[in-house]
């Protein structure tokens, strides 16, 4: 499998996202269709999507979405699954034959429980165990890569424009409370499936727009913890760093936003509220090397909610809509239009200020 | 009038309709083509949805009205014309604009006005109703800029780093603006006589389109800014 190398790719892609706050089940084919409008922000070279709340019957298990080069790589991988894993199914993940989607790899899916035994063997609890054995299959099988792994979510992505690659994963048989949408459009890649976005890992799904400047000084950080940014693109150092900084250090979404799109020092100076003010800093000082330079705009998913999050100096675009219960993202307001044409109260969140979204509490996810 | 359904449309397909056109046109069921009538000029349209990013681009006489928001780079490069836009516009509005109108009767994006030129008697000019993002005016070399700040709900009329870069043309904003903070390269001060008198056909206007008491709004007080000097960068370049 091919895999992108010495470039970093510049992208000047489409975003896009729904959540139902009361947590109902939105088909997958509404994200899909706000990426038809978008299609001048992608290239063909990318398209992909996060769904929460899609495997409701296995919420248990971790879902496992693999791509393989091969049979044999199929079968090694599965056999080094099978010592950390009880694979309680195994399975081709469904997809149509399309003439604008080609090449694609062996897809499979696996609904899948830690061995308890491997997990306490190894003195870690089972979602560092997971991201471990995960890392360890991307870093380590050749023609193996594990795009999702979290539970009662799922990515889906290919190389593509991304509203052929919703038809392509028969999003529309898919419903889910949280969407997250990517078109792409790299200009220096050899394009590969592994390389479309969204990057995942647990239930962290990120879909970015833009260009990191700061890529070096942040995987040089991130890899200190065990991750390995395998892909040489942008996005997938965000998916580590908001899983270090959620998962691993225990920070709420926002006050990760306050790390990786930390305020201007003036802008902290200028804060009324002291306990902000120490609070900005602090963050900032503690993690100067996640901050995240550059323009970009990211969407964030997690188990239960969403975060939009523009660059400081807002270098991409991104507008927020409601309807209802329902929340709407996009990089254009006619992408949310095209979720739902009656879109109310739309607005552009200033740059460095996270929109979170949550279902509300006591709604299963 | 023609009418025009875009809805299954695409940008080269909307603006090759529109070349074949005469007249007064009306596009409905928009939903995010670009570069609609880019470099067009006499005619007027009407644009019912969303029209998508670089509206009006090069716009070279024609009239825009959109009945509701745009989206980025709205008039990116306008020679002359008018845009009017009934809702809220996006972010780099009238980029490097060189003539002609734009007027937005809610709010602007972040780099509205981002370097706004002007020569002799062509001197575009950009009116937002509501407030304006981060940025306006960043790098303005000319052209007028006007700020009403209208139904702001408390939140300042312009984000941070209003002026950035500043060295020609002229930025209104609608209020004494004492909290804000600007670039050391720029003069800020209270609008005299003179100032308002080249305001006043503006902000007429702006009411015209949208409603409004233009002369209610002209009694407030306004702060213009302007570059500080004829050459405020002049220690920046090697002279030759």
């Amino acid at each position: 499998m091919k895999r992108e190398g010495q470039v970093r790719i510049p992208s000047g892609c489409a975003l896009a996202a729904v959540i139902s706050k009361e947590g109902r089940p939105i088909s997958g084919e509404t994200v899909r269709r706000a990426m038809i409008p978008m299609r001048e922000r992608s290239n063909g070279l990318g398209g992909g999507f996060a769904g929460y709340g899609i495997y409701p019957d296995m919420r248990e298990y971790y879902a496992l979405h693999l791509f393989y080069d091969s049979r044999q790589t199929r079968k090694d991988c599965e056999a080094f699954l099978k010592e950390r894993f009880e694979l309680v199914r195994s399975e081709v993940l469904p997809t149509r034959k399309l003439p604008e989607i080609t090449d694609e790899p062996i897809i499979w899916r696996y609904f899948a429980a830690p061995l308890q035994s491997v997990v306490a063997d190894m003195q870690v609890d089972e979602r560092e165990f997971v991201a471990r054995t995960v890392i360890r299959i991307n870093s380590e099988i050749e023609g193996a890569f594990v795009f999702s792994c979290g539970k009662n979510m799922g990515a889906f992505k290919a190389v593509g424009f991304p509203e052929d690659v919703g038809r392509f994963y028969q999003l529309e048989s898919y419903e889910g409370y949280a969407w997250t949408a990517h078109g792409r459009y790299p200009t220096n890649t050899p394009g590969w499936w592994g390389g479309a976005h969204p990057f995942a890992l647990l239930d962290y799904s990120v879909v970015h727009n833009g260009e990191i400047s700061s890529y070096d000084a942040n995987r040089r950080f991130i890899e200190m913890f065990g991750y390995r940014c395998n892909l040489q693109t942008d996005t997938e150092v965000i998916t580590y760093i908001m899983d270090y900084l959620l998962r691993v250090q225990g920070l709420t979404p926002e006050e990760a936003a306050a790390v990786i799109a930390a305020p201007f020092w003036s802008a902290i100076d200028a804060m009324p509220d002291p306990a902000q003010r120490t609070k900005s800093a602090y963050l900032r000082t503690v993690f100067p090397s996640l901050l995240v330079t550059g323009p970009f705009s990211i969407i964030l998913g997690f188990s239960g909610g969403l975060m939009a999050l523009n660059d400081r100096l807002k270098l991409r675009s991104m507008v927020v809509g409601e309807k209802g219960d329902c929340v709407y993202i996009a990089s254009e307001e006619a992408a949310i239009r095209a979720m739902e044409p009656q879109a109310e109260q739309i607005w552009a969140p200033a740059g460095g200020v996270p929109v979170i979204v949550r279902v509300k509490e006591g709604v299963a996810v | 009038m023609t009418k025009l359904d875009v809805t299954a449309l695409d940008h080269r397909a909307i603006n090759e309709a529109l070349c074949g056109t005469e007249g007064d046109c009306r596009l409905t069921g928009c939903c995010g083509q670009r570069f609609i009538a880019a470099g067009m000029g006499g005619k007027r349209i009407e644009i019912d949805g969303v029209p998508g990013n670089a509206l009006g681009a090069y716009l070279n006489g024609a009239e825009i009205v959109v009945n509701g928001n745009a989206q980025d780079a709205v008039g990116d490069t306008m020679n002359d014309g008018r845009i009017v836009v009934r809702g809220d516009i996006g972010d780099a509005a009238g980029y490097a604009m060189r003539g002609g109108e734009i007027y937005v009767r809610g709010f602007a994006g972040y780099r509205a006005g981002i370097h706004m030129k002007e020569y002799q008697e062509k001197v575009p000019v950009m009116v937002i109703g509501g407030a304006a993002g981060s940025f306006l005016g960043e790098y303005q070399a000319g052209g007028v800029i006007v700020v009403l700040g209208l139904n702001t709900g408390g939140s300042p009329i312009v984000g941070d780093f209003p002026c950035t870069g500043m060295y020609g043309g002229r930025l209104f904003l609608r209020g004494d603006c004492r909290a804000l903070r600007f670039p050391p390269q720029v003069r800020v001060r209270l609008a005299g006589a003179e100032d308002r008198a080249a305001l006043t056909p503006f902000v007429q206007r702006y009411c015209a389109l949208f409603g409004g008491d233009a002369q209610a709004l002209l009694a407030d007080p306004f702060t213009v800014v302007t570059p500080d000097g004829q050459n405020p960068y002049k220690q920046l370049y090697v002279s030759n």
